[in-house]
């Protein structure tokens, strides 16, 4: 796999190397592994301090997995994670937890994501109690504070879940998340759940949140519109394995990958003088990623398919704008 | 399916192991040694010693353990101390008696408890299902003994129609009609106990399968046309219910005990009782471990009646 | 492009009015419980008459007539003024028998349970929530014990180990754990994938906390529901073992022992005062914990 260098001088926050994350599939009557799905499937990927890297592409392609693996909620099957230069990737819970602090997780679903039994007060001063980041007498101060950064009434705090809509109820976990004072966010698609108009205030906060307190995201949507507002590079996505990685502007505007140009003609456009008149069509299913398509795994779908690309599998190649394609767009 | 089977049976080794050895740890938990229980105190101490060197009471309770395995696996349980029978058949004569007051209890509850909680599900808060509610609460909550007691009082010693207890009147004739009424009462304690419980399960799952919307119309044409026409729903909820009367099983192996005490019950109920008195050893081994037999056979039988009724549950 | 008209004040945050959603029912979880549960009256009265049976057994030194070990008069009256249920085959007042016995079968019921439930719960946590060869073994000891026909394997060991009231409780919640621990275990497997859960762990909190702090009291409801029928079953084991003889023994009174009298056809027959009054106050007393439970189970599941 090459490596381009995309951002030059800064040393990158996070760094992915070769990450595997296969789930095994068991048949039989003695549960024998027949095979893997194989949901991150050889990812390299830097994060650098500071920017939003988006990461998008259709529900199963294994972005989720990615965030999970960083923040060691799944386990990788292979590969490394570093923080900061730090390898973190055979770490124990126990190794993990000074970490942990610097990496947190924004959940998808609001209505699982906070614990329905206890009181907003507790969930947020729990981790803030835990890592012992604050004395005693200080801690409601810093609920407090939480509370007013994700624009939420003070009040709230002695108030239950159940009480609040989808969009508080991010806020409160957002809210959880900066508790620790982390340097790098993984927002798990923390706006695909909510109402449009509420998407937009979630999106702002996080924008506005990202630059009072120094934050480094990783942005995973499947929808095109919120990535566009929010990332300042952006990942494609394809089962398991990464397309096209460049600026958004560049993405945006001119893809060089046949999936990409897809994804982005698919998501419906409002001002109909800006609709293309030729829309590419996408043909076929999802392969199933426990058996993946020879070659680029793109091609069973892809409408420029040539024969190399059933037999050679593309690497991603480029300068700041990289795409794994045999024959690029553009 | 058979990959299901085959599991679960495998997992039943290990299980079955551990009530070998459950069962053994229990036995021999006890201070008091069995020959002690049948000799003249009087019998010098050298006899007692052979006594108990024949019966094999002196080797460890490991060497005692595998003795006892080893005579299982060939298919006996060794013989009873009381009686010196093997226990085999000692077990084998009891188990009738008990086996008939199980099925017959269980077959009626069945066909009682089915019909009368679907009824009550489809008449849901009407009298009928209140009154229905209410006497299966306290037939779930009447305890075997004071039933069976009351029973009694009633029947043979107030009205005088039925017997006390016993299989058959003694001195008369064995024909049908006297089997008939000695299995009433007994029969009835363990029916009713069963319906208690039964009759809210099937109601409540009838319930869940009423509620679903595509039978709402369905019920609106009458209930006739509702059984007609979705036959399919309710054996979908029957296979379930059926499982569950399974499960009863291993409860009336333990309830029995406590019946057949009170109706003078010639069946293993009864047979435990003496064993545990006298200290038979042997015969409560195998008593426990036929109990259990039955009851890991039960359930592994239901666990494949529902895996074959409802596929989506998975093993774990 | 719609989505970047709508701006969010960075000085102010002020959301929008149509978010807030004061909730008009601020009610706490356990609140709601409480009211549904109130407005079932089999249940009210259950826990009605549970509390009394309390009272009854702790202030039984108060309320008892007499003694109720002491052979005060003749033995096998019928009831009188001075021996309200007449008296036994000794010569012991049967109401203040009674009235003592209630305090065995509380003891059993409520400690039983306490101790079969404590150990069930932890095992069912720790078996889903670290899964492996732990939940393994605990699942393959679960089925063993749960093998063995309850009242038929409790008899044999307590008829081994002698009839106290400790051992009875402890050969009871030997044999009842399991049940409880499958129980957890089902609910912890299902609860452990939620996000919140997930949450917790990233957020670096230790395993014991997340497994009591967080898991636990998401699966309390089952739990509680089982505790309360297994008081009713718990009494109702010992009952049966003492009146098969092999439980409390006399001369101290519990309802079970009571009712082993009446099986000499005499006593049936001719002197109900010995047995009708143990074996009612038993039927009212697992009545009333059955609709308490059944009470608790719709008001902790409202699926209506």
């Amino acid at each position: 796999m090459i490596e381009a260098k995309e951002s030059p001088s800064l040393s990158p926050l996070i760094q992915i190397e070769g990450l595997k994350t296969y789930y095994p599939i068991k048949k039989g009557i003695f549960s024998r592994t027949v095979g893997h799905v194989k949901a991150v499937d050889d990812i390299s990927l830097n994060i650098y301090e500071g920017e939003t890297l988006g990461l998008i592409g259709e529900s199963g392609c294994g972005k989720s997995t990615i965030g999970r693996s960083i923040v060691r909620l799944e386990n990788p099957s292979n590969g490394k994670i570093f923080f900061q230069n730090e390898d973190i990737t055979q770490y124990s819970n126990k190794q993990l937890k000074p970490i942990r602090k610097n990496i947190q997780i924004i959940f998808q679903d609001p209505y699982s994501s906070l614990n329905p039994r206890k009181k907003i007060n507790d969930i947020l001063s729990e981790p803030l109690i835990v890592h012992k980041l604050v004395e005693p007498h200080e801690v409601q101060q810093n609920v407090d504070q939480l509370l007013d950064a994700v624009g939420l009434p003070r009040s709230y705090k002695n108030r239950y879940p159940h009480e609040f809509s989808g969009g508080q109820r991010q806020r409160i976990g957002i809210a959880r998340a900066i508790s620790l004072k982390p340097k790098f966010i993984v927002c798990d698609e923390p706006v695909s759940a909510l109402d449009v108009s509420i998407q937009a205030q979630i999106l702002n906060l996080l924008k506005d949140l990202q630059q009072e307190l120094n934050l480094t995201y990783l942005f995973i949507a499947h929808g095109v519109g919120a990535v566009k507002y929010i990332s300042t590079r952006v990942a494609v996505m394809y089962l398991g394995k990464i397309v096209e990685l460049a600026d958004k502007t560049d993405l945006f505007n001119h893809p060089k990958h046949p999936y990409t140009q897809i994804l982005l003609n698919s998501s419906p456009l409002p001002d109909p003088k800006l609709r293309n008149k030729e829309r590419v069509i996408i043909q076929g299913e999802v392969p199933s990623s426990a058996n993946p398509p020879m070659g680029c795994r793109f091609h069973t779908r892809c409408p420029y398919v040539q024969d190399k690309c059933k037999n050679e599998e593309p690497l991603l190649t480029g300068f700041l704008h990289t795409v794994a394609c045999h024959y690029p767009l553009g | 399916m058979l990959h299901y089977i085959v599991r679960r049976l495998f997992i039943a080794i290990p299980v079955l192991l551990g009530i070998t050895i459950l069962n053994f740890c229990i036995v021999n938990l006890a201070p008091g040694n069995p020959v002690d229980m049948f000799i003249d105190p009087n019998t010098p101490q050298q006899l007692v010693e052979a006594k108990k060197e024949m019966l094999g009471l002196n080797d460890p309770l490991i060497i005692q353990y595998f003795k006892w395995l080893w005579q299982l696996l060939q298919g006996g349980f060794g013989y009873s101390f009381s009686s010196f029978a093997p226990v085999t058949h000692i077990i084998g004569e009891r188990i009738g008696p008990t086996l008939m007051l199980t099925s017959i209890s269980l077959t009626l509850g069945l066909l009682i408890a089915i019909p009368i909680g679907i009824l009550s599900a489809v008449k849901q808060n009407t009298r009928f299902d209140y009154i229905i509610t209410g006497l299966s609460f306290i037939w779930t909550s009447i305890p075997q003994f004071f039933l069976g007691l009351g029973l009694i009082y009633l029947f043979a010693l107030h009205f005088k129609i039925l017997p006390t207890g016993g299989m058959l009147t003694i001195g008369g004739d064995a024909n049908f009609a006297d089997r008939i009424k000695h299995l009433i009462l007994p029969v009835s304690v363990l029916t009713i106990a069963i319906i208690g419980k039964k009759i809210r399960y099937v109601r409540a799952s009838m319930l869940d399968v009423l509620k679903q919307d595509y039978l709402r119309t369905a019920r609106a044409k009458g209930l006739h046309a509702f059984i007609v026409t979705n036959k399919h729903a309710l054996r979908n909820a029957l296979i379930p219910i059926i499982t569950v009367f399974g499960m009863e099983i291993p409860l009336l192996l333990g309830g029995s005990i406590i019946i057949e005490q009170i109706f003078q019950w010639p069946g293993i109920g009864q047979l435990t009782m003496q064993s545990i008195l006298s200290r038979d050893y042997p015969t409560l081994m195998g008593l426990n471990f036929i109990a259990a037999i039955i009851v890991l056979a039960t359930n592994l039988f239901m666990d494949i009646l529902y895996f074959v009724a409802d596929p989506r549950v998975k093993y774990n | 492009m719609s989505m970047t008209d709508i701006r969010v004040n960075p000085t102010t945050r002020i959301m929008d009015a149509t978010q807030m959603i004061e909730s008009e029912l601020e009610e706490r979880y356990t609140q709601q419980i409480i009211r549904r549960f109130r407005k079932n009256r089999l249940a009210v009265a259950g826990l009605v008459v549970i509390i009394l049976l309390i009272f009854t057994g702790l202030f039984a030194p108060w309320l008892t007539p007499h003694n109720p070990n002491e052979v005060t008069a003749v033995f096998s009256a019928s009831p009188s003024t001075t021996h309200l249920l007449g008296t036994d085959q000794v010569g012991r007042d049967v109401l203040s028998r009674l009235i003592y016995a209630t305090r065995i079968s509380l003891i059993v019921g409520f400690i039983t349970v306490s101790i079969y439930v404590t150990i069930g719960t932890i095992l069912g946590l720790i078996s889903a929530y670290y899964g492996g060869w732990m939940d393994m073994i605990v699942m393959r000891l679960a089925d063993i014990f749960m093998s063995f026909p309850y009242l038929m394997v409790i008899l044999v060991v307590v008829s081994i180990l002698g009839s106290s009231l400790t051992t009875i409780i402890l050969v009871l919640a030997l044999f009842s754990w399991p049940t409880v621990a499958r129980l957890v275990r089902g609910s912890v497997l299902s609860l452990k994938e939620l996000d919140y859960v997930k949450a917790g762990v990233a957020l670096g909190l230790s395993p014991a906390r997340i497994m009591f702090s967080h898991i636990l009291p998401n699966a309390l409801g089952p739990i509680i529901v089982n505790a309360t029928f297994g008081v009713a079953a718990a009494i109702l084991s010992e009952a049966g073992l003492s009146f098969l003889g092999m439980g409390i023994q006399p001369p101290t009174p519990s309802w079970g022992n009571m009712l082993s009298d009446a099986q000499s056809l005499t006593v049936l027959t001719n002197q109900l005062w010995l047995w009708v009054p143990a074996g009612s106050i038993l039927l009212v007393t697992v009545l009333a914990i059955n609709f308490m439970g059944d009470g608790l189970r719709d008001a902790l599941d409202p699926k209506q």
